[in-house]
């Protein structure tokens, strides 16, 4: 497979950015530092390069119908302009993707797609297309699109726009917002449990986008940010990462997600009736947040034993830049799934105890 | 990358200090500036034996784990605890923060590492 290179990779080199592959494309993990990074994200505003994401538009007199059928939420609850999060599973229950819906109108609807999946979720949206009146387009090639994060990201962006960007609100989007000139579209939505906006682009237009926001956000202590704080940012927000959290292995119930799951919809949907009598049979395994009590450092992909027996493995885990503590989640046994119960992880075929806690930590603070 | 001269390393930057029967080791800047911000560093015990190449340490940043290799066969015989508490010592200076020390079992051993100017030329070609 050719390795990608987003708009922006030129930006990335000039700013000392340390490039990894990932999902198929080179981006920075980090510049400065994960940590340094991850705390401007936190504390004032972060800017991201999320250009590798997949933009897939459905229109067509069908598009509501065909999107009920092919999503487990329920797209009709939302109106024009206002965005939904949303799993697309297989008939087993499994997951396909997980992702944000953009409504535009009743006939026209963006769905951001994780990057690793786009070509995967193009084919199968595509081949349960069935007799619906749609098109599905995947415009990933085209699209630029940049992530700023953090409580300062508004004062920030407002500098750049006559928008005014304070009546955007949570989840809700404007497609036509002139960022010097550039004609974008700006949602309030992000991956880091902060306020922020995503600011979408022309490709070629992207980089006087990137490099507008990074002088506008001088005076605040912005930064740009990499992959590496991406991912502690979401984690500790308690946001699920496709692949670690949910997969094509692990449901959006197992996941802790049945909120995004709406059984009570309408129509029916890919997945509905595996996922029902999921629910319905009981669950035997769950995600759970834990705090490591020995010291180390938990690990994607470590076991977790209880009595010397294997209950699950752990999905995410970090030293939380935020917390400074060791922290993780875990899918396991629902048996050993209680909040204050003791587990161990194994640690370089070290048992270390650990004690399941809620997996929204930033709010355990 | 900075490289002290006057020291012995391996292919997987690890640094050798002798002195007398006895030596320091700990990982290069190389390693360091690889890893990123150090976060947490799992040390041996006093009296803990490892043969070359036996992991008998790790070093962590947020993102990734490493573990750090034996360049030698030996006994430990002190390990530097003020790492525990500030693991951000080995990126502030990962030459005068050594990891362990052990007392050496086969100092012919020596011959098989790099010197300094060994090292230099390695990074420059290899790395």
């Amino acid at each position: 497979m050719v390795v990608k290179k987003t708009p922006l990779y030129d930006e990335h080199v000039k700013l000392g950015g340390k490039i990894v592959e990932y999902a198929g494309w080179f981006l920075p993990v980090q510049y400065e530092g994960l940590i340094p990074e991850h705390e401007a994200v936190r504390n004032a505003a972060g800017l991201f390069d999320v250009s590798h994401m997949g933009e897939i538009f459905v229109k067509g007199k069908d598009a509501l119908a065909y999107l009920q059928y092919l999503l487990t939420n329920d797209i009709a609850s939302i109106e024009n302009n206002q965005i939904i999060y949303t799993f697309m599973c297989y008939p087993d229950g499994g997951v396909v993707d997980d992702f944000l819906v953009y409504k535009y109108d009743d006939e026209e609807y963006l769905l951001v797609v994780n990057a690793a999946n786009t070509e995967k979720d193009f084919k199968w949206m595509i081949d349960n297309k069935k007799d619906f009146n749609i098109i599905i387009e995947n415009q990933s090639d085209q699209i630029g699109e940049v992530a700023l994060q953090g409580p300062k990201s508004e004062e920030i962006l407002q500098k750049l726009t006559d928008t005014d960007l304070s009546k955007i609100k949570p989840f809700y989007f404007d497609r036509n917002v002139n960022i010097l000139g550039v004609e974008c579209l700006v949602s309030r939505t992000g991956y880091t449990g902060e306020d922020g906006f995503e600011v979408y682009a022309p490709k070629d237009d992207i980089v006087k986008v990137w490099n507008g926001i990074l002088e506008a956000g001088k005076e605040y202590g912005i930064k740009p940010c990499g992959l590496g704080c991406r991912d502690t940012l979401r984690f500790e927000a308690a946001m699920p990462l496709y692949g670690n959290e949910i997969s094509e292995d692990i449901t959006p119930l197992e996941g802790g997600l049945k909120f995004f799951v709406k059984f009570e919809k309408e129509e029916d949907f890919i997945g509905k009736e595996a996922l029902k009598k999921q629910w319905d049979e009981g669950l035997t395994r769950k995600l759970v947040g834990f705090e490591l009590l020995g010291r180390g450092i938990p690990r994607e992909g470590y076991d977790v034993y209880k009595d010397g027996k294997k209950i699950g493995h752990v999905t995410t885990g970090y030293m939380s830049p935020t917390l400074k503590k060791s922290i993780g989640n875990a899918l396991i046994d629902v048996k050993e799934a209680e909040l204050g119960n003791e587990v161990d992880i194994m640690i370089r075929n070290k048992p270390v105890k650990a004690k399941i806690i809620s997996r929204k930590f930033l709010k355990n603070k | 990358m900075r490289v002290i001269k006057d020291l012995y390393y391996t292919n997987d930057h690890e640094w050798v200090r002798v002195e007398g029967d006895e030596a320091y080791i700990g990982i290069a800047d190389y390693a360091q500036d690889q890893l990123g911000d150090i976060v947490y560093v799992e040390l041996p015990e006093v009296g803990d034996e490892f043969s070359k190449e036996d992991a008998f340490a790790a070093v962590e940043s947020v993102k990734a784990a490493a573990d750090i290799y034996m360049p030698l066969d030996g006994t430990v015989v002190a390990v530097n605890e003020e790492l525990l508490d500030d693991p951000a010592l080995l990126n502030e200076d990962p030459y005068e923060n050594w990891i362990a020390k052990i007392e050496i079992a086969d100092k012919s051993q020596l011959d098989e590492l790099m010197t300094g100017e060994e090292y230099e030329k390695f990074l420059d070609e290899e790395v």
